[in-house]
């Protein structure tokens, strides 16, 4: 099973994006890293490519309402609905409810443990 | 005798008590996971000299701070760092915190202005005003310290690759104030090498960065006499998930690697490097801090001395702004964050920095509203006030602990920067991705300790509640794009565009040959000129710089 791990907008708070890739590498996954400053266009082109099941995004700057619904909107238009988006960073508990109601499947804020979001997708890929 | 003192005291009174009840860590270690022992004596301390490692405040070698009075004389800098949305809000928040005793400002940038680009380049959608105040030309700096006199006040901006851009900007403004460059104070960042370290944020590759770092070093020297043009910064290195010791080694690396480029251009160093300021972050463990500036103080000082031949006590002596450790707050129970401000600003001040910036509680969250950031104001205002720590000098320098460790941390920070020497410098250590690398291990490694319990974050992974009731955030609103977007273009029609070409294209020519850029870029911002033209305009010769991404 391939995951993404992106980073959208422009900052470069790529601490956490790292360390949630190295830990679902080491729980087994196959983990493919952006690196940072990716438009959702380049987002959703390498989900494609690469034909991962779940994308992870890695948000810090603010720019959470823009670039989450921008995904999900590319990926449904390039008929990929069955990627899945979850995501982290910086993100207001009312911003929280509001994306899980657009579609992303869960956001992970400061503080969750590594073995919280493998646990996570490894139910999520069974499922 | 002494060894024999400590030796008995173990032997005869710790062991008994440890078998009836043992330690409860099988090991206890720093923060950043450097081992520390039960209990340091002076034996601990073995030809340990007075004058060779402490000497006076003010006096060679630093470690007990860089002034003879201290704060005695002075209290350091309560420098907040703020900034948000458009330059008309920005505006309202530092007279709001001039008011409420703040004594300097420093400007948080949007994201845009960061990376060199204007508010309506595609990049920019979802983040103008968001991440700090959005600034594409002189227009937005005017409102920004509309009414802030800037001869009484000084001001750091964080800025790094168009930090010279910005420093034109604020020069501009002061000139319409009536302020001339001899009387203007401030800092620019203007760090790139933390920046591929760390931070992010750059534009342009490691040469010609450097080139226009060295040439705002230059330019200051000569014009600007109280401008600090660098503040080489460990704590974006430190944010990114660095040790202690990585931080306090990787900035002082990095602090040598501009001064040897200064040189390298033929500036002599005692006419540059007594503007050269630090900055530093604040973390929780809070002797490892203290010890970890004055380490820094100790080595900057040897190595100005002893490497780069300064003859003038003021290249030797490091001065710091310090901001406590964003990465240390939670999102869980965020009224907790009060408390571990206020440990990390107590370390700052004990560890004899000249400003700071203390965190407000709702920073896991959003930027800081007005209590928020009344509350980190008034945590430094109790420090300072009510706490009693300022009222001597290094008040905890000649303590055992202490003392060692900063011996400690001054050694493994010589061991990394030996390291990096062997490598070519730091430039080169950078394109092997040594610093990047050794961060990135050392944040798996933290976040390994705390998933296991072995590191506790309260709130987090030990005393955790349901939480229902949120706290009040700041919202940026999406008028902010829209408000700036159209300042900007009335801004583009209302200047002489010719004018403004003509500017670029000679900023383009100086790039291209070896003259000053600083000149040509403050008449391009006094013609109205954006960030990103300007950026733009030097991107066509200097090109981007672009990382490998790994993980």
């Amino acid at each position: 099973m391939r995951i993404l791990v992106a980073k959208p907008g422009l900052d470069g708070h790529d601490r956490g994006a790292k360390i949630v890739a190295r830990a679902l590498r080491d729980a087994g996954f196959e983990v493919i890293y952006t690196g940072l400053q990716q438009t959702p266009e380049m987002i959703v082109e390498s989900a494609l490519q690469e034909d991962v099941a779940l994308v992870g995004l890695s948000i810090l700057s603010g720019a959470h309402m823009t670039i989450f619904p921008e995904v999900l909107r590319l990926l449904k238009a390039r008929g990929a609905s069955h990627i899945k988006v979850f995501g982290g960073g910086i993100i207001p508990p009312d911003d929280v409810k509001k994306l899980k109601k657009m579609g992303v499947i869960e956001i992970f804020l400061p503080g969750t443990s590594t073995e919280a979001i493998v646990e996570f997708v490894k139910t999520r890929l069974k499922s | 005798m002494k060894e024999r003192g400590k030796k008995k005291w173990e032997e005869e009174c710790l062991k008994p008590q440890l078998s009836r009840s043992p330690e409860r860590q099988k090991r206890f270690s720093t923060i950043s996971d450097l081992e520390i022992p039960a209990l340091v004596c002076p034996d601990d301390l073995t030809g340990w000299d007075y004058e060779s490692k402490l000497c006076y405040p003010g006096m060679y070698p630093f470690t007990r701070g860089v002034y003879p009075s201290m704060y005695r004389g002075r209290l350091w800098t309560m420098r907040q760092f703020s900034g948000f949305g458009t330059p008309k809000d920005t505006n309202k928040r530092y007279h709001y915190l001039l008011s409420q005793g703040q004594t300097g400002l420093s400007v948080a940038f949007h994201l845009p202005t960061l990376y060199g680009r204007d508010s309506d380049h595609p990049l920019s959608k979802g983040e103008v005003g968001v991440c700090g105040v959005a600034v594409d030309t002189l227009k937005d700096m005017e409102t920004i310290f509309h009414g802030i006199p800037l001869d009484k006040v000084t001001t750091s901006m964080t800025i790094n690759g168009p930090a010279s851009v910005l420093l034109c900007m604020y020069l501009a403004v002061a000139e319409k104030q009536g302020v001339s460059k001899k009387q203007v104070g401030g800092t620019i960042q203007n760090d790139i090498l933390k920046e591929y370290i760390a931070q992010k944020s750059w534009i342009f590759p490691p040469e010609p960065s450097m080139r226009l770092i060295v040439d705002s070093f230059e330019y200051c020297a000569n014009e600007v006499p109280r401008w600090n043009p660098i503040s080489i910064s460990g704590y974006h290195i430190r944010e990114a998930g660095a040790t202690a010791v990585q931080e306090l080694a990787f900035t002082l690396r990095d602090g040598m690697e501009y001064v040897q480029a200064g040189i390298d251009r033929g500036l002599l160093v005692d006419k540059f490097a007594p503007r050269l300021s630090f900055f530093f972050n604040a973390h929780n463990d809070f002797f490892e801090e203290v010890a970890k500036y004055r380490a820094a103080r100790r080595i900057w000082a040897k190595v100005m001395k002893e490497r780069f031949g300064a003859k003038n006590p003021e290249s030797m002596r490091l001065r710091f702004h310090t901001q406590t450790a964003g990465c240390s707050l939670t999102a869980q129970q965020p009224y907790v964050n009060v408390a571990r401000v206020t440990i990390q600003a107590l370390a700052a001040v004990m560890g004899g920095t000249q400003s700071l910036h203390t965190n407000s509680l709702d920073e896991t969250y959003a930027l800081p509203t007005e209590q928020a950031a009344t509350i980190a104001l008034r945590t430094q205002q109790v420090i300072a006030e009510e706490s009693g720590v300022a009222n001597t000098i290094d008040p905890l320098g000649g303590s055992y602990f202490v003392e060692w460790l900063t011996d400690r941390m001054e050694a493994e920070a010589w061991k990394y920067i030996e390291t990096i020497d062997k490598m070519g410098g730091m430039i080169e250590a950078i394109k092997l991705g040594f610093p990047q690398r050794e961060i990135a291990d050392a944040a798996y490694r933290y976040q390994k300790q705390v998933d296991r319990q072995e590191k506790i974050i309260v709130g987090v992974n030990k005393y955790c509640v349901e939480e229902k009731s949120a706290i009040p955030l700041l919202r940026i609103a999406p008028r902010v794009e829209r408000e700036q977007v159209q300042n900007l273009r009335r801004v583009r029609k209302e200047r002489d565009n010719r004018a403004v070409q003509k500017c670029l294209a000679r900023i383009e020519s100086a790039a291209s040959g070896k003259d000053n850029l600083v000149p040509y870029i403050l008449d391009a911002v006094k013609a109205y000129a954006s960030v990103g033209e300007i950026c733009d305009t030097l991107r066509q010769v200097f090109g981007e710089y672009k990382e490998v991404a790994g993980f």
